[in-house]
């Protein structure tokens, strides 16, 4: 039994403190969290390294004399190609701050409607986003691209936009999240003369403000990095995104070797704010993940 | 005016509405077309079944290699990376909470890299050419004498697809697994201990599988859409749709191939039915395995 009592204690979930018992997890979660790490630490490497550097052979993994020149090259050539670089960026930029905002507010209102509030349909609705989960939305790329068409979207900001918002896992986590808050709190604030609306906004965002972090970075990211939207429904270059830009940029140089160091700062530079989003509002998305059982 | 907003409509209509447009139609309107003969010029023509058909008995390339090729990276690809992250995620657990953050931001990294520059640094890591880290690095250990063409021949394309995909596999369903079994109620393992459970593998089975259930299934969903959607890889790192020889080719580009560059759309509706049906399968399937209780 005392035997026992031991392993459990060494097995503990969630441990506050170091154990000699952990030493195996740790043996081998950080060889193969180095190994994962690899790649970006060589985009990170190749990003800063000069152009000797990069046609030294054979090849070396970490770079020696780190320099800005990739970077430097990289805004050279795109100032170069007509387009100014910060039309792209300022391009990403909006769609992502509007594509962001709404997609929070559109989840988070359909979120709380088939959560709290009582109407017909409800539990089909539901079931329809369960069903989208499994939804592909590489699979359906024609429709959409002739929808997209047919209501004269091509080359609009709302073409980058509308399409990429409807994410059904950001609704159902969030849906999940909000089932947890206790229903005395809307019931008072309703006896208070509260609406709905104001119910949602004073009470109910506060409440859910890690799933709406979570769901601000899946938004992030499927936005940040979409190219598909640019691709297929922009023709107008000024205004497709920085992603789009970047994927053309290291598809086009990505080849030579003197276009690599370039390619590599540019996928650097996609991919850090990304890094730091998630890293700022790990905490909530954690606390977010808790929910996001499918029952 | 909020004062007065209390219908369920404002907060259903805006989600609803782009989930219908976006959503709904395109999927009945792939079923509709895979019906009809469309070149995106002519109005579609409808031929019944006809696409259905040629699919199966005609379409040589789709039966030989696009379908083997997606079930192949598929089942290696969804339940290896399903299990890796259940496995990363459980073992997280046992570590203290510093350590833990600080390697799962580390694991999950991988799948916030943009898909598309990410292959462009691996079509450098497997250059084939002796400039390629890899073939530099075999020849240096003289373990090969001549450089391999890793993203040009068949033989290694899937390969390489496989393990690139892998490397980005602990995503959403990584963290809500993670979250899942560190959530799981403390005097539940006491209590098992007490009834004479003896081990870890006891209690993995006994105890924590059976309480994250949930989000145990939440990732195998996540892990069956991403490995789908995941399919452009192959033409990424090879650089052509056709990849060489078909052997990177997957659904999703089959869809590309006759959509947008033969602009033969109602047969690619009919591939993106196909499509759509075999994720909705495997998930249900999946979903039957893990989710029966007891």
């Amino acid at each position: 039994m005392a035997k026992s009592r031991g392993s459990f204690q060494g097995t503990k979930i969630n441990p506050t403190s170091f154990h000699r018992s952990q030493i195996p997890f740790f043996a081998f979660l950080i060889p193969f969290s180095l190994l994962m790490l690899l790649p970006i630490l060589f985009i990170v490497n190749h990003a800063f390294k000069p152009q000797s550097e990069l046609f030294a052979y054979p090849p070396k993994f970490f770079v020696r004399t780190p320099t800005f020149d990739n970077f430097l090259e990289l805004s050279r050539i795109v100032s170069a190609s007509g387009v100014p670089f910060s039309r792209y960026f300022v391009n990403s930029l909006l769609v992502t701050a509007i594509g962001v905002t709404l997609a929070i507010f559109i989840t988070a209102f359909s979120a709380y409607a088939l959560s709290k509030l009582k109407f017909r349909g409800k539990k089909f609705l539901f079931e329809l986003n369960t069903l989208a989960l499994m939804f592909v939305p590489i699979a359906v790329q024609i429709p959409r691209y002739l929808i997209i068409a047919k209501s004269g979207l091509i080359d609009s900001y709302a073409a980058h936009i509308l399409p990429v918002i409807v994410m059904p896992v950001a609704m159902f986590l969030i849906k999940q999240f909000i089932d947890q808050t206790p229903n005395e709190l809307i019931e008072s604030a309703k006896i208070d003369g509260a609406s709905e609306m104001q119910i949602f906004f004073k009470i109910i965002m506060p409440i859910i403000a890690p799933a709406i972090a979570t769901v601000g970075i899946l938004a992030f990211q499927a936005i940040w990095n979409d190219t598909t939207t640019s691709v297929l429904y922009i023709n107008d270059e000024s205004k497709r995104t920085l992603a789009f830009y970047m994927m053309s940029l290291t598809s086009a140089q990505g080849n030579t070797v003197a276009g690599q160091g370039m390619a590599a700062a540019a996928g650097l530079l996609m991919f850090i704010p990304n890094l730091l989003l998630f890293i700022i509002l790990q905490s909530k998305v954690m606390n977010t993940m808790a929910h996001s059982g499918i029952k | 005016m909020i004062k007065k907003m209390n219908h369920p409509a404002w907060f259903i209509v805006p989600y609803w509405t782009l989930f219908f447009v976006f959503v709904v139609v395109p999927v009945l309107a792939a079923v509709f077309l895979s019906f009809t003969y469309f070149n995106a010029i002519q109005a579609p023509k409808f031929i019944g079944i006809t696409n259905y058909i040629e699919l199966i008995t005609m379409d040589t390339v789709f039966m030989q290699y696009v379908l083997s090729n997606t079930l192949k990276f598929a089942l290696i690809v969804g339940p290896f990376g399903y299990l890796l992250s259940f496995l990363l995620a459980w073992m997280l657990a046992q570590i203290p909470s510093k350590a833990r953050t600080v390697l799962a931001i580390i694991l999950y990294s991988p799948s916030l890299t943009m898909g598309v520059a990410m292959a462009s640094m691996w079509r450098i890591i497997f250059s084939d050419d002796s400039q390629g880290y890899l073939n530099s690095i075999l020849l240096n250990w003289g373990l090969i004498l001549e450089p391999i063409q890793f993203l040009q021949s068949p033989q290694y394309l899937m390969t390489i697809m496989i393990v690139v995909s892998l490397w980005s596999s602990m995503g959403v369903g990584f963290l809500a697994m993670l979250a899942g079994v560190l959530n799981i109620d403390q005097t539940l393992y006491e209590a098992a201990y007490m009834d004479g459970i003896r081990n870890r593998a006891q209690e993995i089975f006994y105890i924590t599988i059976p309480s994250m259930r949930p989000q145990m299934l939440f990732g195998a969903v996540m892990a069956v859409v991403t490995t789908f959607q995941a399919g452009g890889i192959g033409v990424a790192l090879s650089g052509s749709n056709p990849t060489p020889q078909y052997a990177g080719q997957l659904i999703v580009n089959h869809i590309e191939d006759f959509g947008f560059i033969r602009y033969m759309m109602g047969y690619a509706a009919t591939v993106s039915v196909v499509l759509l049906l075999m994720v909705y399968f495997i998930s249900k399937i999946t979903w039957r395995i893990l989710g029966e209780r007891e």
